[in-house]
């Protein structure tokens, strides 16, 4: 069965991408075993993900970015070159009362149906509250062992703490819309940290230039600081200098140019005219450009199979302990834990412990 | 561990589009723990089935009020061997006359709820059929 499977994904079979997404979902045994075996085939593909507040329009920018990715600005396809093929993993919240969950993303990528070069997967979060699904990051290695160039990943409606996705894309849109807030929400921690490209959507809504503002002078506060920025959460020496195709700062000095070094475009779009989306696919790909002569690229790719070891880790030891400890030894602890007679870290070392 | 959901696709084929009774039904679905794809309406029998297909779902519930079910089913339904999705448990709902229903039920419509079928007769007929 896995071998068949994996037989089929790395043919390109549908059918058997699904199934396999499908296993990984459902965390079945063999889900291990096709990952294992699939891994070799994969780190071929770009992986960017989308991500911003609900109803700012991620799905509709998807859909805009994937149908100029497979046929250039007017539609023909051809245009520029080959067109890449697309893959897209669209994840909606799990209810956490039902566990059920609409997955009502494909509404808007009505335009990509028939194209045998683009495949879609909604996914249910299913209780994980970092903005993914557990299984994202595994259903993404899918599709790139598949042969899918450009894999988008679409989050949950993410404000400001969903972060996981920095983790996962190299590169990641963050899309705001006008009248969300007050310049204050521009300097909170945060998604818009993890941004390598910023797209205003909605912009012909009022407001939108405020919005971009207020980006640009968070940006501008950024430059002015230290040598070295937390980026996707690590410590990393970067001086930002202005390389993202926008205008410079309006205020101060540069420090003394690092040409590698990336500032987040701001590029104002209408994802459901299409407009403002060949710019921001031009950045996508200037992005890529810069991760790999910059040499982040590697970095990155170090970076999350360290993340990835980790979480596994985590899982599996946490498995394994409660595994040992289930029935009456846990149930003891957990009452001692609520008469006080112990505390939940002494609780925890001597499971450990043994 | 296994963590298996059950995957349904609520897709509206052909031109009406009246799609609250679709919406009821997938949050119905929701509601019972499952997992609904929604794809809207104005869907061709070509793009239910390549989600069908993307989406690996366990059910395809294909909602339709404009009287076309007797021209666009048995195209979904053929296209739906054609993928090798034989397994796939197929319902209907809407305006469907009776007379219409033993012969969508002879091309492998497992089920046809009618206006007035209260929405845990559905929930449980999808998990009698796939247990």
């Amino acid at each position: 069965m896995t071998d068949h499977l994996v037989e089929g994904v790395l043919a390109g079979d549908r059918r058997a991408i699904a199934r396999t997404i499908s296993l990984i979902e459902d965390n079945g045994a063999e889900a291990q075993a096709t990952l294992a075996a699939l891994h070799p085939h994969t780190g071929r593909a770009h992986i960017v993900g989308v991500t911003g507040p609900p109803g700012s329009g991620k799905s509709s920018l998807v859909n805009a970015l994937a149908l100029y990715f497979r046929r250039g600005a007017t539609g023909e396809r051809g245009e520029g070159g080959s067109p890449k093929t697309v893959g897209i993993i669209a994840v909606d919240p799990t209810s956490p009362f039902s566990g059920g969950a609409i997955l009502g993303d494909r509404i808007r990528m009505r335009d990509l149906a028939g194209d045998p070069g683009i495949f879609i997967r909604s996914m249910a979060s299913r209780g994980s509250l970092g903005g993914l699904a557990w299984a994202t990051a595994d259903a993404v290695k899918v599709l790139d062992a598949a042969g899918f160039e450009l894999i988008f990943i679409e989050t949950v409606g993410a404000g400001q703490a969903e972060v996981d996705i920095a983790r996962t894309a190299h590169t990641t849109v963050v899309v705001e819309v006008p009248g969300l807030g007050d310049d204050v929400q521009a300097i909170k921690a945060g998604i818009l940290e993890i941004a390598d490209i910023f797209a205003v959507n909605k912009a012909d809504h009022e407001g939108a230039d405020h919005a971009v503002m207020a980006l640009r002078m968070m940006l501008d506060l950024d430059l002015g600081g230290t040598a070295t920025v937390l980026h996707h959460g690590r410590l990393m020496e970067v001086v930002r200098t202005v390389t993202g195709g926008e205008e410079p700062p309006s205020q101060g000095p540069l420090p003394p140019a690092r040409p590698s070094a990336w500032r987040p475009p701001i590029f104002k779009t209408i994802a459901t005219r299409h407009e403002g989306v060949v710019d921001l696919a031009t950045a996508i790909l200037a992005h890529r450009a810069y991760l790999e002569q910059s040499g982040q690229l590697v970095q990155r790719e170090r970076e999350r199979a360290a993340a990835e070891l980790e979480t596994i880790i985590q899982q599996e030891s946490l498995r394994r302990v409660l595994a040992c400890a289930q029935g009456e030894k846990l149930a003891a602890l957990i009452d001692r834990i609520v008469r006080r007679e112990i505390d939940p870290y002494t609780a925890s070392q001597h499971l450990l412990g043994g | 561990m296994t963590d298996k959901k059950i995957r349904v696709l609520i897709a509206k084929p052909g031109l009406d589009g009246h799609d609250r009774g679709a919406k009821v039904i997938a949050r119905a679905l929701r509601d019972a723990g499952m997992e609904v794809v929604y794809t809207g309406i104005r869907q061709t029998p070509e793009m239910i089935v390549e989600a069908a297909l993307q989406e690996d779902v366990d059910v395809v519930g294909l909602s339709i009020l404009s009287g076309a079910h007797m021209a666009l089913f048995p195209r979904i339904m053929d296209l739906m061997r054609q993928h090798g999705l034989d397994d796939v448990l197929v319902v209907a709902g809407g305006i469907i006359p009776d007379e219409d229903v033993p012969a969508l039920q002879a091309m492998g419509v497992k089920g046809v709820f009618g206006p007035g079928t209260s929405t845990d007769t559905i929930v449980r007929f999808i998990r009698e059929h796939l247990s």
